[in-house]
């Protein structure tokens, strides 16, 4: 099994662990960048949409899988990015600008919710950030001077340097970058002392505030981050769409990155990444088998949705750790092959703290 | 001059009188045990000097300052550290990650310097590091360095609570129940430890133990508790000759 040989504690910060990864990051992020040369423009399309929820779930995982905080309301936070970005457009703003401000106005709203509900945790936090999704989603439906109300309005198509970035590739591109920006600055929140801090906080907030952890500052900072961060994601989900309509960003939406979080694996930002995949593209394979299917089970109204819950149960059921768990346990198959024992990657149980863990 | 001093200390939850009246000073570099059988108000005293309760009355007074309305999370940065009765660690991060949360209090980074990791906060990281890795050396924690905690077994995350604290370079060390659920072998090496803790580096630390043995063998003094109020203070020997002291864990005519 590799393990690199630690001579410095610098190796510890870095963030590639092996060269190797160095690597194959590299061939990833060029297959990415060659890959709408190749693919068609429905594809592009597609996998562009994919980057935006690979966003949003990072910023979803940083609240949820990191501190331990559920949001049921982070459709809302894509709702204000959206809005933000295709208002600001809209009166002429630049592109350079309105895309930023939509991350910072949603994270100031990340604020305003995370205040009040500091002390809230689990299902109480849920059902508050549920309510923020409920009032947001109304205010974008009645505020019809401004968002247009029911019907919505076309977003605008951006442009930066006179060069009008527009169609399903400008997305796609848009959206690769954020995404590599948003993996980056997570990774550096990790692996500072704020990352520590989450983490703490999710685990024990008791010995978390004995060990000199301000609890209200540090969950205001990450509701601030995750929601800008999604703000972020909704402000290129607004051109994925092309044109805004409130009830885009209802709670099935809060649900799906929720589900993002959760399926992905969480507390890994892999975790999300798999998240994401597994949310977007699996509409699209159930679409393209479902012609050859049984004609009563091919064209079954609720074949998505149900296959979606079947998933969702048998991943809680037999995969608390995700798709990322799974993608752990069959790197050490490898790794140890021929002598993988299947007691390697059972945790141990711990009866004292039943809710800890999730 | 005293290092720790409580004075008239109480706190009430409803009705119940938890802790009452309760004066004591501790010394610079002593150790001093809190005993008293269960319920008596021990781990609450604990509890009030790391401010996550208010007392209803009394003062507290660390190094010359008054904290009696100290925010908790400052508490640490003061130079007071404390272990829990129930392990209270972070359970899905590493060892290492855990005592590198004891450095956090001396944590002088800014938010945005953390986002980009900057040079700055990557040297401070470094320096960090220097620190919990004197406190595993000295521990011997080595071989345990990068396990989840959720993975090592309960005498090992005793020894990674004192740890963590000891992280935080304490001038005054709270343990709450050092060696409970550890078996003779790691209780005599707990007790080493301390003796180790007020010797080498200094530390005053006020212990709360049920095992005679351990209080014996480090304590400098000892207060005795019982319903909240003190029973008896002195040496070991003194307080568990003391006739009320007997008559609180034994029983008799009142």
């Amino acid at each position: 099994m590799h393990r690199p040989f630690k001579t410095q504690y610098e190796q510890d910060l870095r963030l590639f662990r092996a060269p190797s990864a160095k690597i194959w990051y590299g061939l990833l992020i060029v297959i990415l960048l060659a890959l709408p040369q190749f693919a068609g423009e429905f594809y592009v399309g597609e996998l562009g949409g994919l980057f935006i929820f690979a966003i949003a779930g990072v910023g979803l995982m940083l609240l949820t899988g990191y501190t331990g905080l559920v949001s049921l309301g982070h459709s809302a936070f894509l709702g204000i990015g959206a809005y933000t970005e295709a208002i600001l457009l809209a009166r002429g703003w630049p592109f350079a600008v309105t895309l930023p401000a939509a991350a910072i106005v949603t994270a100031a709203a990340g604020i305003a919710i995370g205040v009040p509900t500091l002390r809230m945790t689990g299902l109480y936090l849920a059902i508050a950030t549920l309510a923020f999704g409920g009032i947001i989603s109304n205010v974008l439906q009645k505020w019809d001077s401004v968002t247009g109300g029911f019907d919505g309005f076309p977003v605008k198509a951006p442009s930066v340097l006179g060069v009008v970035l527009d169609g399903p590739w400008a997305v796609y591109y848009m959206s690769l970058v954020a995404l590599v920006f948003v993996i980056l600055l997570a990774l550096n929140v990790l692996r500072s002392p704020l990352g520590r801090a989450m983490v703490a906080i999710r685990d024990s907030e008791v010995s978390a505030q004995s060990m000199g952890i301000n609890l209200a500052w540090y969950k205001t900072i990450v509701f601030a981050l995750s929601a800008g961060i999604t703000g972020l994601a909704g402000g290129l989900f607004a051109h994925y769409v092309r044109h805004l309509a409130p009830d885009a960003f209802d709670v099935l939406l809060s649900i799906q990155l929720v589900t993002i979080v959760f399926v992905g694996g969480l507390g890994s930002l892999h975790g999300a990444i798999f998240g994401a995949m597994f949310m977007r593209l699996l509409p699209q394979g159930i679409a393209m088998i479902r012609d050859d299917l049984p004609n009563w089970l091919g064209r079954m109204p609720g074949l998505e949705p149900s296959v979606f819950g079947i998933i969702l149960v048998l991943c809680i059921m037999f995969e608390p750790m995700g798709i990322n768990g799974r993608w752990q346990k069959m790197k050490l198959w490898f790794n140890r092959f021929p002598l993988h024992r299947a007691s390697a990657s059972r945790r141990q149980k711990s009866y004292a703290k039943s809710e800890r863990l999730r | 001059m005293s290092l720790f001093s409580a004075t008239d200390l109480g706190i009430r939850f409803g009705g119940i009188r938890a802790v009452e009246g309760v004066s004591f000073d501790v010394r610079p570099g002593e150790v001093f045990s809190i005993i008293g059988p269960n319920g008596a108000g021990k781990t609450t005293i604990f509890n009030l000097i790391s401010r996550i309760y208010n007392p209803t009355s009394g003062r507290l007074n660390f190094n010359g300052q008054d904290i009696t309305e100290t925010p908790p999370h400052l508490i640490a940065g003061l130079g007071i550290a404390r272990t829990f009765q129930n392990i209270e660690l972070f359970a899905n991060a590493t060892l290492l990650q855990n005592l590198l949360i004891g450095r956090h209090c001396h944590s002088k980074v800014g938010l945005l310097s953390q986002l980009g990791f900057l040079p700055s906060v990557r040297r401070a990281e470094v320096e960090h590091r220097k620190v919990a890795e004197e406190v595993i050396a000295f521990l011997g924690l080595q071989r345990h360095r990068d396990s989840l905690i959720a993975n090592l077994p309960y005498g090992v995350r005793k020894v990674v609570e004192l740890g963590r604290a000891l992280c935080t370079e304490p001038k005054l060390l709270l343990l709450d129940e050092p060696s409970s659920g550890l078996n003779v072998e790691e209780t005599e090496e707990m007790a080493f430890w301390i003796d180790d803790i007020k010797k080498d580096l200094g530390i005053t630390v006020i212990m709360v133990e049920h095992d005679m043995k351990l209080v014996s063998a480090v304590s400098d003094r000892v207060m005795a508790l019982n319903y909240g109020r003190i029973l008896a203070m002195g040496t070991a020997a003194e307080v568990q000759s003391d006739p009320e002291v007997i008559r609180a864990y034994i029983g008799g005519e009142p």
